[in-house]
């Protein structure tokens, strides 16, 4: 086990540089920079270049993001908040906290609603409340995020003035309500939808039968024999959840106004500011690879089948 | 007195499926009864009725699946009457039963030690878990799985084939119930391992005193293991016999057919074998004969119209053909 997430870390330090590279070369593929404006002249714009070292080939740029990455340091903002260390606007501003939590929340959603609702569905199948199930989750995993919350926005900001948008202000709970349901729709939709199919999958095997020829509660056949089982294809998914969560905070956070760090994102890239585009994605990238680990785990402790070591051979 | 021998019994026993396409008569009115310490074999080909009649007695018919007559009374009490609970209560206590694939019946996700203990403590909720455990080692090691004290903390995919077989039989004993069903147990086990489990059915069954259903296709196991055989086809029994008179003496046509397409372990040349010629009936548009009519060398007239009743043979020997009757009749007349 420890082998194994030891080998499974070392070879996240190779996803992590492939994505660096590709975020990095990409980047500078797409032409402007971050100290271009309307006065700027091109000896300003030389000169804060030579600075920050961008007048330096592409490749000694990328090997000294590595070299100040491997001791910690994120360098300074070019153009955001010129001059600040990324390491602060990232950890010390609340945004990587904010995005931590309303993701958190939106993943908890997905999860807490959307598999007890497959299993509700599939319990039920073929009466009218598994087809009504049916129809909202097929609506939900069909309608893109950003059309989700533009339409929250409108009709419950705007229209019935029933919940606040962000501005400034973030104790209220209310304030998340719509982002986390733009965040989670989709998840909880499919979640649902997977654990149906895999819960009457389950419902059908042979041992299944044993249980009911056991004398077994139908409770405990349901919630014991059929739900763990039919949770291993649902695990599976929840990497790609992440994933898909902290991508889609991309959107929600910059249509809801969140202050977050998907938000600032957003931002940076349209602004090019360079090293905070690199930084953030190196801390997304990193925790996708570290929670998709913390899931291969949390499989092989639900399928004993799974010996974590031999799935490397 | 003579109720108290019987453990269970079948009277015109009818189970329906009702599909889409119809009606299936899947089970249509057998009857037998089974003493207490008795084996019976039920035999007949795929299709028969065979699971679906188990099923039956152990309230486990999958939609749509419905007793649609006849009674199943157990130590003198009316299954069919009981509430879905009292058939909770009683499947695995009274009755279990093991199934034709072993390599799919347990859990993959729990040891087999939880599903033994499982089956114990849904039936008794006074047992405690130590008293459960040893009484699970104890039956695995019964079932003669060496080393049960580390084997039951082990998951089914680190047992073989046979060795699960074991732990599905162990699991259905551990109540001790009075019968067990056994549905093909054998079928999907390598040949020199269907002999281990079958010698290992035997001697339990005569250590616990378990009556058994033995359902199969190979009339080999029949002999091996029962006292008694059954031989269906197409939702009804044609012949019931003690296994030497049916080896010996079998009666109706279907059986001789049954036995002869047998393949036989003492000869040397299994290529001789006769299967029975035709393909068994569409149970949806049943013939309003014999069943076995469009199949029969020996079909006469009145085979086509009329459903032949059960001759006794005598010695608790029945068969249901007209050809009983033809010679009864013919030595009448002589
Ligand atoms: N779930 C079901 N739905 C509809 N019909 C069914 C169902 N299960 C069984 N049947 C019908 O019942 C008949 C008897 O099936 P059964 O499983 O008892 O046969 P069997 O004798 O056990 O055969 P096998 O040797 O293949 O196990 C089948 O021919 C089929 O038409
Ligand atoms: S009743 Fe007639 S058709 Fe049926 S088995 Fe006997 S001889 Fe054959
Ligand atoms: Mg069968």
């Amino acid at each position: 086990m420890l082998w194994y997430i030891l080998k499974r870390l070392l070879a996240s330090v190779g996803t992590l540089l492939v994505v660096l590279a590709i975020t990095f070369f990409l980047m500078n593929a797409v032409p402007g920079s971050p100290f271009i404006t309307e006065k700027s002249t091109p000896e300003q714009i030389a000169a804060a270049n030579a600075k920050y070292g961008l007048d330096k080939p592409l490749i000694v740029q990328f090997k000294n993001y590595l070299v100040s990455y491997c001791h910690g340091d994120f360098g300074v903002s070019l153009k955001m908040q010129e001059g600040t260390p990324v390491t602060d606007i990232l950890f010390h501003q609340g945004k990587f906290q904010l995005s931590i939590k309303l993701g958190l929340i939106a993943l908890l959603v997905a999860v807490i609603i959307g598999i007890p609702l497959g299993c509700i569905a599939a319990y039920n199948r073929g009466t009218w409340l598994d087809g009504f199930l049916r129809v909202v989750t097929t609506i939900g995993v069909a309608i893109p995020g950003f059309v989700l919350a533009t339409l929250l926005l409108v009709t419950f900001a705007v229209k019935l003035q029933w919940l606040p948008t962000i501005s400034g202000s973030l104790d209220s709970f209310n304030v998340y309500v719509m982002p986390i349901v733009s965040l989670s729709f989709y998840y909880v939709c499919y979640l649902s939808k997977l654990t149906r199919t895999s819960m009457l999958d389950a419902i059908n095997q042979d041992y299944i039968r044993t249980a009911r020829a056991k004398g077994v509660t139908t409770k405990s056949i349901v919630i014991k024999h059929a739900l763990r089982n039919s949770l291993i294809p649902v695990i599976t998914y929840i990497g790609p959840v992440i994933a898909g969560i902290i991508t889609g905070s991309f959107v929600v956070e910059s249509t809801f106004s969140v202050p977050g760090l998907g938000k600032y994102f957003v931002q940076s890239v349209l602004a090019r500011d360079y090293t905070v585009i690199m930084a953030t994605t190196f801390v997304l990238s990193a925790l996708v690879i570290f929670m998709n680990l913390v899931v291969d785990i949390a499989y092989k402790i639900v399928d004993p089948r799974i010996t974590l070591s031999s799935r490397e051979d | 007195m003579e109720d108290n021998k019987k453990l269970i019994e079948i009277k015109d026993l009818k189970v329906s499926f009702f599909t889409p396409a119809g009606e299936v008569k899947a089970v249509d009115g057998i009857s037998y009864e089974l003493g207490y310490n008795e084996v019976m074999g039920v035999v007949g080909e795929s299709g028969s009725g065979k699971s679906v009649e188990a099923y039956s007695i152990i309230g486990l018919l999958q939609n749509p699946g419905k007793v649609t007559g006849g009674s199943i009374t157990f130590e003198g009490e009316d299954l069919l009457a009981y509430t879905p609970e009292q058939m909770r209560q009683f499947r695995g206590n009274k009755v279990s039963m093991i199934f034709q694939n072993p390599m799919t019946c347990l859990n993959p996700v729990y040891t087999i030690g939880n599903q033994l203990m499982e089956a114990l403590t849904v039936h008794d909720d006074k047992i405690t878990k130590e008293e459960a455990r040893a009484r699970a080692i104890e039956m695995l090691e019964k079932v003669g799985i060496n080393n049960a004290e580390k084997r039951i903390n082990q998951y089914p995919h680190e047992f073989s084939g046979g060795m699960r077989q074991r732990a599905m039989i162990a699991m259905a004993l551990i109540c001790r119930p009075k019968l067990l069903i056994a549905d093909e147990p054998t079928t999907a086990l390598d040949v020199s391992i269907q002999a281990q489990i079958l010698e290992l059915m035997k001697e339990l069954q005569k250590k616990e005193n378990t009556s058994i259903i033995f359902i199969t296709h190979n009339l080999g196991v029949v002999a091996e293991i029962c006292d008694k055989v059954s031989v269906m086809y197409a939702g009804r029994i044609v012949e019931q016999a003690g296994v030497e008179e049916l080896f010996y003496n079998p009666q109706h046509p279907y059986t001789k057919g049954l036995l002869a397409s047998q393949p036989r372990l003492d000869e040397e040349e299994p290529e001789r074998l006769i299967p029975i010629e035709g393909t068994p009936i569409d149970l949806l548009n049943p013939p309003t004969g014999c069943n076995f009519g469009p199949r029969c060398k020996n079909c006469m007239k009145i085979c086509l119209t009329k459903k032949p009743p059960y001759a006794d043979l005598g010695d608790g020997h029945i068969s249901a053909c007209w050809l009983h009757f033809k010679d009864l009749k013919g030595k009448k007349e002589e």
